[in-house]
């Protein structure tokens, strides 16, 4: 299952992995901004005073949260073309994976905003601070603090469901791998070379989070 | 019913349930043997500080940090037909049920750890000065309290090895998102495919939704 040519034959094919590597670091990236600045937005609504939208947020992102990402992804996928929205499939890709990755970023920013102490944002508002000036200039910052060491565990689970974008076809690390194990009918050493790529990437952010984690602690 | 022609509701909704069965027998078996497993491996890797404890932290931070859906796929192709003359019988499943288990070990095994981690020092001091053995200090004086600060991930973790089985349905294993893209492949229109979407996503977030309820109710 790993004899030697098999190992010349991939690696005569790097190419193919880097592309998809680079594929799988690209729609990571666009999914990673998407998703801080939604989560951010759906925090401050889950925090802000309109009781409605709070309830929404709390309704979608708890949607969101518990239905498989392949499921959200095979809907925009598969629907939107149905009702006449033509998107290409990175675009399909990076929004379903930023808004399945933001209910759980969501969670993770409404919780640091609340841990920090109300006598904050009382004192601001005191002051003559509006809502958006408190969050901005007073809570969030601090909050932030306590966000941050969660939400690099949250880039690493981004990145590793940004491979189930393969299964619609989009050219990222686990399509190539699979599309040219499949064709070669070489699987031992794709699948090991593909397995090193992403602890490349995910390793060393796991890494930081737990470092993170430990210095906030303190 | 007519919208959902050639088939009826109730057809389709029966089709789905059935899916969901066999999403349940692999959510329900991984999680039973990853948290045989996974328990063990946090265990070691909590305490040891030599060969095995870094082996176990080893396979911990290696699998967490690779997709699921690289171990289903490789697990489906590299996963022999024959072991010596008994076959494998439904290797799709097996393979399947492997796959998550190996995942999710790994998963259970570091929120064991962290359960662990924050019983405070003194207690194992305590135990330990009283004459209990590293074993029963696990049994009766650490694992009691670690289990607070783990049912509830621990909740969380099954839900998303239950979300993650969907991904089984490149194995061809007919359980919820295979029977749901399989009916959705008979529809043509926006409305019908999108209420199948609906049913199947109300179906996954019901399902999670209850178990998680049900933890929260325990934990008090």
């Amino acid at each position: 299952m790993f004899q030697g040519w098999m190992w010349t034959e991939v690696f005569s094919s790097w190419k193919v992995f880097a592309k998809g590597f680079l594929g799988t670091i690209s729609v990571s990236t666009v999914s990673l901004v998407l998703m801080f600045a939604l989560s951010l937005f759906a925090a401050l609504l889950r925090v802000g005073r309109n009781k409605g939208l709070r309830w929404i947020t709390g309704v979608l992102m708890g949607f969101f949260q518990n239905t498989p990402l392949l499921v959200q992804v095979f809907f925009l996928y598969n629907v939107l073309p149905l009702i006449g929205i033509k998107l290409g499939v990175f675009s399909v890709g990076s929004i379903s994976l930023s808004v399945y990755t933001a209910s759980f970023g969501a969670a993770i920013f409404e919780a640091a905003i609340n841990s920090v102490p109300k006598g904050q944002s009382e004192a601001a508002y005191s002051q003559g601070f509006g809502f958006f000036a408190v969050m901005t200039r007073i809570v969030l910052p601090q909050a932030m603090k306590v966000a941050i060491p969660p939400m690099t565990g949250q880039v690493v689970n981004l990145i590793k469901n940004s491979s189930v974008l393969a299964m619609v076809a989009l050219g990222e690390l686990m399509y190539m791998t699979d599309s040219w194990s499949a064709e070669h009918a070489i699987y031992g050493p794709t699948f090991l070379l593909s397995a090193v790529l992403y602890l490349a990437l995910c390793l060393p952010l796991a890494r930081l989070s737990r470092n993170l984690e430990k210095k906030t602690r303190r | 019913m007519e919208f959902f022609a050639p088939y009826t509701f109730g057809e389709v909704l029966a089709f789905l349930l059935q899916g969901l069965s066999l999403t349940l027998i692999i959510a329900l078996t991984s999680i039973v043997l990853s948290f045989a497993f996974g328990s063990v491996l946090g265990i070691i890797r909590f305490l040891g500080k030599g060969f095995w404890g870094k082996l176990a932290g080893a396979y911990i931070d290696v699998v967490r940090n690779i997709p699921v859906l690289l171990f289903i796929i490789s697990f489906r192709l590299m996963l022999p037909t024959y072991i010596g003359s008994y076959k494998i019988p439904n290797k799709a499943l097996v393979s399947a049920i492997l796959a998550m288990t190996v995942f999710t070990s790994a998963m259970v095994a570091e929120i064991v750890r962290g359960g662990l981690n924050g019983v405070p020092h003194g207690q194992w001091e305590a135990a330990r000065s009283q004459g209990f053995t590293l074993w029963q200090t696990l049994r009766h004086i650490i694992l009691p309290q670690a289990v607070r600060h783990i049912f509830i991930p621990m909740m969380g973790q099954f839900v998303s090895c239950l979300k993650d089985t969907s991904l089984c349905q490149v194995l061809g294993v007919g359980e919820l998102m295979m029977n749901a893209t399989v009916i959705i492949g008979k529809y043509r229109y926006a409305s019908q495919v999108i209420l199948v979407y609906a049913l199947v996503a109300g179906i996954y977030c019901l399902v999670n939704v209850l178990l998680l309820k049900v933890a929260r109710r325990i934990q008090g």
